[in-house]
């Protein structure tokens, strides 16, 4: 008796799953768009943010590694959500320059996974062997020259794993940009919520399709990380199958 | 507009008082994450439940907290307040990233202090209380460390289900006196205030108890 009703439930469960899907899943998509494009610009922003300052931390000026020092403490003490509610909502506060709110997410997620991706990228560059850049002086190697075919290629390997943590936590970390009004992911949940009611359907849909990204993350980041290893003619798992071994321990979030 | 100390001072008190529940969530928050973290990582060990918990703790790695606070909130009935609400699902989603800092210590632990645990014919609970968990977690202490700091910028994300922390109170009261621009200045301020210190607090507590 038990277990006829348990199939019951659990087949009005499955079927009410499939009927809020196949409704609400044009605004589901319409937000997974903003959840792409907020992943994609803070992860290119805070690319570039990374390899400027974390590049500046490893001259031997002292001026450009305070800056590089000031950057980094001061980002990674702010939670990025405060920063993003600073420029969407404080900085029109006092100025006359407002934030689209997709560019205030972007902008806010972009320095604050910079500040991260600086150290990475510092650590990397301080992890090529020393006699590496002995024999780019010994060579006579401008600096360009020396960090463009010496020092960079080696440092991008080391620091490729962490970045993909540190995107695939960037991922995660743009569900907060609907708290500031972007349209993403976790808006249309709210909007389903609203709607319909219905709570597990509308929110458990969404945490679905972040777990889903997250995966297509680790996948490509896992491509990328083969194509470094095999440009520097290191060993990695062969194979397509390879790519699905499980996932390597995350690092980042956490990475003071 | 300037900026105006009077105001400033006038709702420090209303920060204050915002940063005090938001220390309370990551303090109890993160008591559960160690205590749960651990459990998950000796659970991942079993042959089958290990690799149920191991499903249901690396979904909840992969998704974001603010869609699992919101999802939690919405399910606990309302008698609930949203402080417990906030440091349960912190303490449960940072213990899935604990579970595997512990899992690395429990894996770096030399396969020689296995090896004599067998040859002396020590008791299970011996082996983990007496050999194995003590070198595990003395190695682990600086990624633990990292993840109190994480934990603590994570929790303005408790704005979303209405409890009262730093951030909810800098936008309650930046509302009302159309001055959100200091604010949320303050906001950032006194979080650095707090995490920088705690930061460098870690890095001593490590250089004492941490195995290298």
């Amino acid at each position: 008796m038990d277990v006829v009703l348990w199939a019951q439930t659990a087949w009005d469960w499955a079927v009410g799953a499939v009927e809020f899907i196949g409704t609400r899943f044009p605004s589901y998509l319409e937000g997974a768009k903003f959840t792409v494009l907020a992943t994609l610009g803070g992860a290119a922003l805070g690319f570039v943010l990374a390899m400027v300052i974390g590049i500046a931390g490893t001259t031997r000026s002292r001026a450009l590694r305070a800056v590089a020092t000031v950057y980094t403490e001061t980002f990674r003490g702010v939670s990025a959500l405060v920063l993003m509610f600073w420029a969407a909502f404080a900085i029109p506060n006092v100025t006359s320059f407002t934030f689209e709110p997709l560019t205030a997410g972007i902008v806010a997620l972009g320095v604050n996974i910079g500040a991260y991706g600086a150290e990475v990228v510092r650590a990397a560059i301080n992890a090529v062997p020393r006699s590496q850049v002995e024999a780019t002086i010994a060579l006579n190697m401008t600096w360009t020259r020396r960090m463009w075919s010496v020092i960079l290629p080696q440092a991008w390997a080391q620091m490729l794993p962490t970045f993909g943590n540190l995107v695939i936590e960037l991922m995660k970390a743009t569900a907060v940009i609907s708290l500031i009004g972007v349209t993403d992911i976790m808006w249309s949940a709210d909007l389903a919520r609203s709607s319909t009611f219905e709570t597990v359907y509308a929110y458990g849909w969404a945490l679905v399709m972040y777990f889903v990204f997250a995966q297509i993350l680790v996948f490509l980041m896992r491509l990328l990380e083969r194509h470094a290893n095999r440009r520097l003619g290191r060993a990695s798992g062969t194979g397509f199958w390879s790519l699905l071994r499980p996932p390597s321990i995350t690092t980042a979030g956490g990475a003071r | 507009m300037v900026w105006d100390w009077e105001f400033t001072g006038q709702v420090l008190p209303d920060l204050a008082s915002g940063l005090w529940v938001t220390v309370q969530a990551t303090v109890f928050g993160y008591a559960i994450a160690l205590v749960l973290g651990l459990a998950v990582a000796l659970l991942r060990r079993l042959p089958v439940i290990g690799t149920l918990v191991f499903a249901v703790f690396e979904f909840i790695r992969s998704t974001p907290l603010l869609v699992q606070l919101v999802f939690v909130f919405f399910l606990v009935p309302g008698a609930v307040a949203p402080l417990t609400v906030g440091i349960l699902v912190l303490g449960v989603h940072y213990s899935a990233y604990t579970a595997e800092v512990y899992r690395s210590g429990i894996e770096g632990v030399q396969k020689g202090q296995w090896e004599a645990c067998r040859a002396l014919s020590l008791p299970a609970h011996r082996v983990w209380g007496a050999v194995i968990l003590p070198q595990a977690i003395r190695k682990v202490i600086p990624p633990l460390g990292n993840y109190l700091i994480a934990m603590f910028k994570d929790t303005p994300l408790l704005f979303a289900i209405a409890v009262p922390e730093l951030l909810s109170q800098a936008q309650r009261v930046g509302g009302q006196y159309f001055r959100v621009f200091e604010a949320m200045t303050m906001v950032g301020l006194l979080f650095i205030l707090v995490s920088v210190p705690s930061a460098i607090l870690i890095r001593r507590l490590e250089r004492r108890y941490a195995a290298v």
